[in-house]
C-alpha cells in the first residue's frame, strides 16, 4: 500500500464507528465499545506506520506525502480535499493517535462497563449508583453503567474523526471541514447529561463562543482564496511569490493583505483554542464526562486552533523582517502572554478539579500561542506535543480521581461534590496509581527540571521569548510561577494530608481500563521531553531531534538560538519556587475559608461572564427583538402595510361614499335612469292614443318646421 | 420525436389533481394512493431528467417548442439547463414528501391534493419555461391554489389574514413584472414572447437600467425580498405543512428563479448598473431575518424568519453577477428549498403532537420522536453551514463571490453564521432536549414509518450533495456559464 493511499484510510475507521454504532449497535454496549476501541485502535497503528514512514522518508519537508481529489467547483477551479504528511503533521499525528487511544480505552472504565443497571438512571443525565444485595443481605450501593454508553462512543468516534481530518488536510478547507465537525462534536459532547441544565447551557455557550471565531477563520479563507486562488497549505505556504504578493497587496486599516488574512486566521484560533476574550466557553466545558474533557483539552479541540496557527505560521510571519514582528504575530504574542497568566491567576482561586486543570489549559495554550507570535516555532509546536500528552494525562487522573470519591459517596451515602477538592485530601494512600501519574503529570505541567517533559518544552519557550521579546518573557515566566503553584496546590489538596470527608475517606482506586491509560500517558509526559534538549546543554551527546525534524516543516530552517543560562535558570526558579510555595502554603490548609487566595475577583473569574451578558448578549437580544422585530418589522413594514390597506380601504369608502353614490349612482346612474322617468313622465300626455290628434300634431309640426325652414334658411 | 418528459411532467400533476376530484370524496385511502402515484411518478420523472441531462454538451435540453398564438407571438417553449435542472428536482422532491407527511390529513383530503397539485403543476411551469408570456401564465397558477389552501386548511387563527396578505402581495409583485416583461415585448418588436429571442433583441442601455427593478423586484417579492417579505413568515404560519413546505422549499425558489432569469438574464446591463442595491436589500434580507428568527417565540415563526434570512443569500449571491455567487445561489437554492422542507415537516410532526409551536412549552421530544430530532438537527447543521453538508457547499462560494465585489458585505453577512447558530441551537436545546413537561409524557407518539420515510429522503439529499457536491455543482455551473455570456464575459 502506498503511504498516500494509507493517509487517505487513517480518519475513517472512527467515522465508520460512528455511523456502526449509530444505526446498529446502539443497545449493545460491549460491541458498540469493541467497535470504537477497534476503531481507534485500527487509526492508531495506521498512524505509527505513516509516523514511521515520516521519520525513514529523508528530506520530508522538502518532499512530503501528499494526495488531492478534487471536491467543490468553484468559477474556474476546484475546491480540493488532500492529505499532507509534513514532519508538523506526523508530530500532531503522533500525540493525536496516543491521546485519543488512551482516551478510548479510558472510556470504557470511567462510564462503569460491567456494571449493573441503575436504580433510577435516565437518559441524559450521569448514573446515580445501583443497589446490590449480596448473599448476607446487606444492601450496597454501587456505580452503575452510564445510560447512554453507547452513544458516547459514536460520538467520540466522530469527534476523534475529525481531529484527523483536521492533522492530516493539505489544505485550509478540508481543514475547516475537521475544524466545524469538532466544533459539532463538542456541542454533542459538553451537553452530552443533556439532563442538566448547566450541562445544556454550557454546551450552547461553547458552541456559539466558537462559532465567532469560526466566521473570522472563514472570512480569512475567503480573503486567501480570492487573493490566491487556492487553499493548499504548499502552494501558498511553501511558495515566497504568493507570500511576497499578499505582503505586497493593501488589506485592511493599513496593513498588508498578508497581515489581514492573518489575523482573521487567527481570531478562529481564539475560538477554538479558548484565547482571551473568547475563553469561556472551556471552563464550562467541563459539564461534559471526563473523558470527553481529556478530548477537548489535549487530544483535540484546542490542539486544533493551535495546530492551525502552527501551520500558518509561513503566512502569519510573511513579511517579517530583521526580527520586527508582524501585525498577526503582535496580536498573538500580546494575547497569548495575556491569556497565559490570565488564566493562571483565575486558577489559584478554583476548588473544583477539574476547573484548575481547565484554567490551565488556557494559561497553557496561552504559552504556545504566545511563542508562535514570538517566531518559537518548534517551541510552540514542542509544548503542543508534550502538553497534549500531559494534559491528557492529568484530566483522565482528575477522572479516576472523581470515579473514586464517587465510590465513597455511594459507600457511604454522604452527599458532597464529589469533584470539590476541599472534600478530598489524603487519596495517595487509597488510589496509589492514580496519586503517581497524577503527580508525574503535575510535575509536567509546573515545569519539574529535567525530568519531565513540561520542563523542556517550556525552558525553550521561555529561551526564544528571552532571545526574542523580553516583555513576554517576564509575563510568561510569573505564568510558569502561578501554574507550578497551583498545580502544587491541586496535589496537596487532593492527595496530600488526611481525607477530609468520609466520602474521601471510602474512596477507591480505579480498574485497570482506567490506570492504564494513564500510566502509558504518564511514560510520555516524562520521556517525550527528552527529545528536545537543547544541544548546548547536553553537550552534542542527544542530538535536538524536535528543532531538526519539526523545523524542516518550513521552508527556511529556524535558527538555532545562541545558548544562554538566564531563561534556563528562570525556568527552573520558577518551576521548583511556585512548586515549593505551594507545597509550603497548602499543607496546612484544610478548608476553603482558611485559603487566603479565594479572591472573589479571581473566584468570579473577573466577572467576564457577567459583563459579556450584560453588555454583548442582552443588547444583541435587544436589538434583535425590541427593534429589528417589533418596532422595524411588526410596527414600521408591517404598519406600513396596514396602513397602505386602512388608507386603501378609507379611500374606497370615500370614494363609495362621497363619490360613488352622490356622484356615480346620484348623478350618471341613477339621475340618467331619474330623467327619463321625467321626461317620460312629461311625455306620457302626449301618447293619447288617438289617431286624429297625432295627425294634428303632425301637421302642426311640419308646418312649423316648414316656417322655420321658410324664414331662416332663405337668404 | 423525443419523448416530452418536461410536459408530462408540468402537465400530470394537474391531470392528477383533475381526476382526483372524481373520486368520491370519502374513499380517501384511494384519494391518498393516487396522490401518492402522481407524486412518484413526478419525482422520479424529474430525478430522470437531472441525472440524463448532460454536463459536457451544457445548454439547453429536451427542448419542446409548439407555436401557439403565432399573431402574438406566444409559444409553448419548455426546456431545462444547468439552473433550472435541480429546481425541478427539488420540486419533484418536495411534491412527493409533502403527499408523504401528509398522509394524515382528514379535512377534505380531494380538494386539498387537487389544489396542492394543481400548484405544483404551476411551479414545474415556470421552472421550465421559456417563453415569457407562459412564464406568466404559470406563475398565476402557482400562486392562485396557495390563496385557498391556506384559508381552507390553515391555521385558523391568522389563516384568512396571511392568506390574504400573501395573495396580494404576489399578485402585486407579479403585476409590476408582467409590466417590465411587456415593455420588453414592445421594446424588442419581434413579435415573440420567447425568451431566447428576448436575450437577443439587443436592448438599450438605458431601457435595461429602467426597467430592471420592475422586473426583478417584482419577482423577488416572491422570493421575500426585504422590505417585501412580511408575507412569507406569516404565510409559512398559517399554511398547513405540506403547503408550508412547498411555500417555502419551492414557491420562494420560484420568484428568485424568475428574477434571475427574467431580470438578469434578459436586461443583464441592468442588473450590472443595480447590482449593489440588490445585494444591499439581499443583505439586509441575511442579517435582519436571522436577527428576527433568534427572538421568535413561534417555531414556525422561527424557520419562517430563517427563510427569509437564507432566501437572502441567494439573491445575495445573485447580485454579485460573479460565477461563484451565482454558483452558490443556484445550489442554494436547491439546498435551502430541501433544508426548509425538512424543517417545516418537523415543525408541523411537533404541532400535530402537542398543538403548540411556542418554544417554551415545548421540550423532550427527542425521547419520544428520535427520528425527528437528529432529522432537524441535521437541517439545523445545513442551515448553519457545517461542512460535509449541501448548505456549506451553497454558502462558501457565495461568501466569496460576495468578498470579490464588496468585502464589507461578505463580512457583515458573516455575522448572519453565528446568529443563525444561536437559533438552531436553541430550537435544539429547549424543543428536542430540555425537560418534557409533564402533559406531553404521556400522549404523545412517534411520527409514522411514513413520515420518517420523508424525513430520510431529504436529509440523505443534504447530506449526499454535502459529501459530493460534484452531483450537482457542475450542472450549475454549466447552467451560471450561460448566464455570464450574457453578461458579456464579466
Amino acid at each position: 500500500m502506498a503511504p498516500e493511499t494509507l493517509i487517505w484510510l487513517l480518519p475513517l475507521p472512527p467515522l465508520l464507528a460512528f455511523f456502526l454504532i449509530v444505526l446498529f449497535t446502539n443497545r449493545r454496549n460491549a460491541l458498540s465499545h469493541s467497535i470504537a476501541v477497534g476503531a481507534a485502535f485500527l487509526s492508531w497503528l495506521g498512524s505509527m506506520v505513516v509516523f514511521i514512514l515520516a521519520l525513514q522518508k529523508e528530506h520530508l519537508g522538502e518532499h512530503p506525502f501528499e494526495a488531492a481529489l478534487n471536491w467543490l467547483p468553484v468559477g474556474e477551479g476546484w475546491l480540493k480535499i488532500g492529505v499532507l504528511i509534513d514532519p508538523l503533521s506526523a508530530v500532531a499525528l503522533f500525540f493525536v493517535a496516543w491521546t485519543v487511544l488512551m482516551i478510548f480505552i479510558y472510556s470504557v472504565g470511567y462510564h462503569n462497563f460491567g456494571q449493573p443497571k441503575g436504580d433510577h438512571d435516565r437518559k441524559g443525565l450521569p448514573p446515580h449508583g445501583a443497589t446490590l444485595t449480596d448473599e448476607h443481605g446487606h444492601k450496597h450501593t454501587v456505580p452503575s453503567i452510564e445510560p447512554m454508553y453507547a452513544r458516547f462512543f459514536a460520538f467520540i468516534g466522530l469527534f476523534a474523526f475529525g481531529m484527523y481530518t483536521l492533522v492530516l488536510s493539505d489544505n485550509l478547507l478540508t481543514m475547516f471541514v475537521g475544524w466545524e465537525i469538532m466544533g459539532l462534536c463538542s456541542y454533542l459532547l459538553i451537553g452530552f447529561w443533556y439532563g442538566k441544565v448547566s450541562a445544556r447551557s454550557a454546551m450552547i455557550k461553547a458552541f456559539i463562543t466558537t462559532r465567532v471565531g469560526d466566521m473570522f477563520m472563514l472570512l480569512g479563507i475567503v480573503w486567501l482564496y480570492s487573493a490566491t486562488g487556492t487553499l493548499s497549505f504548499r502552494a501558498i505556504l511553501w511558495d515566497q511569490k504568493v507570500l511576497d504578493g499578499l505582503v505586497a497587496t493593501d488589506g485592511w486599516f493599513g496593513l498588508s493583505a498578508a497581515a489581514c488574512i492573518g489575523i482573521l486566521l487567527f481570531l478562529g484560533t481564539v475560538g477554538k483554542s479558548a484565547q482571551f476574550p473568547l475563553h469561556v466557553w472551556l471552563p464550562d466545558a467541563m459539564e461534559g464526562p471526563t473523558p470527553v474533557s481529556a478530548m477537548i483539552h489535549a487530544a483535540t479541540m484546542v490542539s486544533a486552533g493551535v495546530y492551525a496557527v502552527i501551520r500558518m505560521f509561513p503566512l502569519l510571519s510573511a513579511g517579517m523582517e530583521h526580527g520586527a514582528l508582524t501585525p498577526p504575530m503582535l496580536a498573538m504574542a500580546g494575547i497569548g502572554a495575556f491569556t497565559a497568566l490570565f488564566a493562571a491567576t483565575i486558577a489559584v482561586a478554583q476548588n473544583d478539579i477539574k476547573r484548575v486543570l481547565a484554567y490551565s489549559t488556557i494559561s497553557q495554550l496561552g504559552f504556545m500561542i504566545a511563542a508562535l507570535g514570538i517566531g518559537g516555532y518548534v517551541a510552540a509546536t514542542f509544548h503542543l506535543v508534550t502538553h497534549a500528552f500531559f494534559k491528557a494525562l492529568l484530566f483522565l487522573a482528575s477522572g479516576a480521581v472523581i470515579h473514586g470519591v464517587e465510590h465513597g459517596v455511594l459507600h457511604t451515602g454522604q452527599h458532597i461534590d464529589p469533584q470539590d477538592m476541599f472534600n478530598m485530601g489524603g487519596l495517595r494512600k487509597k488510589m496509589p496509581i492514580t496519586f503517581i501519574t497524577f503527580t508525574i503529570g503535575g510535575l509536567a505541567l509546573a515545569g519539574f527540571p529535567f525530568i519531565t517533559a513540561g520542563f523542556w518544552s517550556k525552558d525553550e519557550i521561555l529561551a526564544d521569548a528571552f532571545a526574542h521579546a523580553p516583555l513576554v518573557f517576564v509575563v510568561l515566566a510569573l505564568s510558569a510561577l502561578l501554574t507550578a503553584f497551583y498545580t502544587m496546590r491541586q496535589i496537596v489538596l487532593t492527595f496530600g494530608g488526611e481525607p477530609r470527608t468520609q466520602a474521601a475517606e471510602h474512596a477507591q482506586e480505579v480498574r485497570w481500563t482506567m490506570w492504564l491509560p494513564l500510566a502509558i500517558l504518564a511514560f510520555f509526559a516524562v520521556t517525550l521531553g527528552w527529545v528536545g534538549i537543547p544541544e548546548a546543554l547536553s553537550g552534542g551527546l542527544v542530538p535536538n531531534w524536535v528543532h531538526e525534524f519539526v523545523g524542516s516543516s518550513l521552508p527556511h530552517h529556524p535558527e538555532t538560538l545562541e545558548f544562554n543560562m538566564i531563561p534556563l535558570i528562570t525556568s527552573l526558579v520558577v518551576a521548583l519556587g511556585g512548586l515549593g510555595l505551594g507545597f509550603w502554603y497548602y499543607r496546612r490548609v484544610g478548608s476553603a475559608a482558611a485559603d487566603r487566595f479565594q479572591v472573589p475577583l479571581l473566584k468570579n473569574k473577573y466577572y467576564i461572564d457577567e459583563i459579556y451578558d450584560r453588555f454583548l448578549v442582552k443588547p444583541a437580544y435587544w436589538l434583535a427583538d425590541r427593534f429589528t422585530n417589533q418596532i422595524l418589522d411588526r410596527g414600521i413594514i408591517d404598519g406600513a402595510l396596514h396602513g397602505i390597506a386602512r388608507v386603501a380601504g378609507s379611500v374606497g369608502g370615500i370614494l363609495r361614499e362621497d363619490f360613488d353614490k352622490p356622484v356615480i349612482n346620484g348623478i350618471i346612474g341613477d339621475g340618467t335612469a331619474n330623467l327619463y322617468r321625467t321626461l317620460a313622465r312629461w311625455l306620457r300626455p302626449l301618447q293619447t292614443g288617438r289617431v286624429q290628434q297625432y295627425l294634428l300634431m303632425g301637421f302642426v309640426l311640419a308646418f312649423t318646421a316648414l316656417f322655420y325652414y321658410i324664414y331662416t334658411l332663405r337668404p | 420525436m423525443q419523448f416530452p418528459v418536461l410536459s408530462v411532467i408540468v402537465l400530470s400533476p394537474i391531470i392528477a389533481g383533475l381526476l382526483i376530484l372524481l373520486i368520491p370524496a370519502n374513499r380517501k385511502t384511494e384519494i391518498r394512493m393516487a396522490a401518492l402515484a402522481a407524486a412518484t411518478l413526478a419525482m422520479l420523472l424529474s430525478a430522470w431528467v437531472y441525472f440524463s441531462y448532460d454536463v459536457q454538451q451544457g445548454g439547453y435540453q429536451f427542448i419542446e417548442h409548439y407555436t401557439w398564438l403565432r399573431q402574438m407571438g406566444i409559444s409553448y417553449i419548455v426546456a431545462v439547463d444547468g439552473m433550472n435542472a435541480p429546481l425541478v428536482l427539488l420540486t419533484g422532491v418536495v411534491m412527493f414528501t409533502g403527499v408523504l407527511i401528509s398522509w394524515g390529513l382528514d379535512d377534505r383530503p380531494r380538494e386539498f391534493f387537487a389544489f396542492l397539485f394543481i400548484l405544483a403543476s404551476g411551479v414545474f411551469g415556470v421552472f421550465v419555461a421559456q417563453d415569457l408570456f407562459m412564464l406568466f401564465f404559470f406563475y398565476e397558477i402557482a400562486v392562485f391554489p396557495m390563496y385557498l389552501l391556506i384559508s381552507i386548511w390553515g391555521w385558523v387563527q391568522t389563516r384568512e389574514y396571511a392568506a390574504m396578505k400573501l395573495t396580494l402581495y404576489l399578485f402585486i409583485g407579479s403585476v409590476v413584472a408582467l409590466i417590465g416583461g411587456l415593455a420588453m415585448y414592445f421594446e424588442a418588436g419581434m413579435v415573440s414572447f420567447s425568451m431566447w429571442d428576448l436575450a437577443r433583441a439587443g436592448f438599450s442601455t438605458e431601457f435595461q437600467i429602467f426597467w430592471f427593478p420592475f422586473v426583478f423586484l417584482g419577482f423577488a417579492v416572491l422570493g421575500g425580498i426585504f422590505p417585501f417579505h412580511n408575507w412569507s413568515p406569516d404565510g409559512h404560519v398559517a399554511a398547513p405543512t405540506a403547503v408550508s413546505m412547498f411555500h417555502a422549499g419551492v414557491l420562494m425558489k420560484l420568484g428568485a428563479f424568475a428574477a434571475l432569469r427574467v431580470g438578469i438574464m434578459l436586461l443583464p446591463e441592468g442588473a450590472q448598473f443595480w447590482k449593489i442595491g440588490i445585494m444591499a436589500l439581499a443583505l439586509v434580507n441575511v442579517v435582519y431575518g436571522a436577527f428576527i428568527a433568534m427572538v421568535q417565540t413561534d417555531f414556525k415563526y422561527v424557520i419562517g424568519f430563517s427563510s427569509v434570512s437564507h432566501m437572502g443569500l441567494v439573491m445575495l449571491g445573485f447580485s454579485t453577477l460573479t460565477p461563484e455567487g451565482l454558483t452558490g445561489a443556484g445550489l442554494q437554492m436547491f439546498s435551502h428549498g430541501v433544508m426548509t422542507a425538512l424543517f417545516f415537516a418537523v415543525v408541523g410532526m411537533v404541532y400535530d403532537r402537542a398543538h403548540t409551536r411556542e418554544i417554551n412549552a415545548l421540550g423532550g421530544f427527542s425521547k419520544k420522536m428520535p427520528w425527528v430530532a437528529v432529522a432537524f438537527i441535521v437541517g439545523g447543521l445545513v442551515s448553519m453551514g457545517m461542512p460535509g453538508l449541501s448548505g456549506f457547499v451553497a454558502e462558501f462560494p457565495i461568501f466569496m463571490g460576495v468578498w470579490r465585489v464588496r468585502p464589507l458585505v461578505a463580512i457583515v453577512a458573516a455575522i448572519s453564521i453565528v446568529i443563525t447558530a444561536s437559533y438552531i441551537i436553541r430550537i435544539i436545546g429547549r424543543v428536542f432536549f430540555g425537560k418534557m413537561p409533564e402533559e406531553f409524557e404521556h400522549h404523545i407518539g412517534d411520527v409514522t414509518a411514513l413520515d420518517k420515510l420523508a424525513l430520510v429522503l431529504l436529509c440523505a439529499i443534504m447530506i449526499t450533495i454535502g459529501v459530493y457536491p460534484a452531483i450537482m455543482a457542475p450542472m450549475v455551473s454549466s447552467g451560471v456559464e450561460s448566464i455570464l455570456r450574457l453578461l458579456g464575459g464579466a
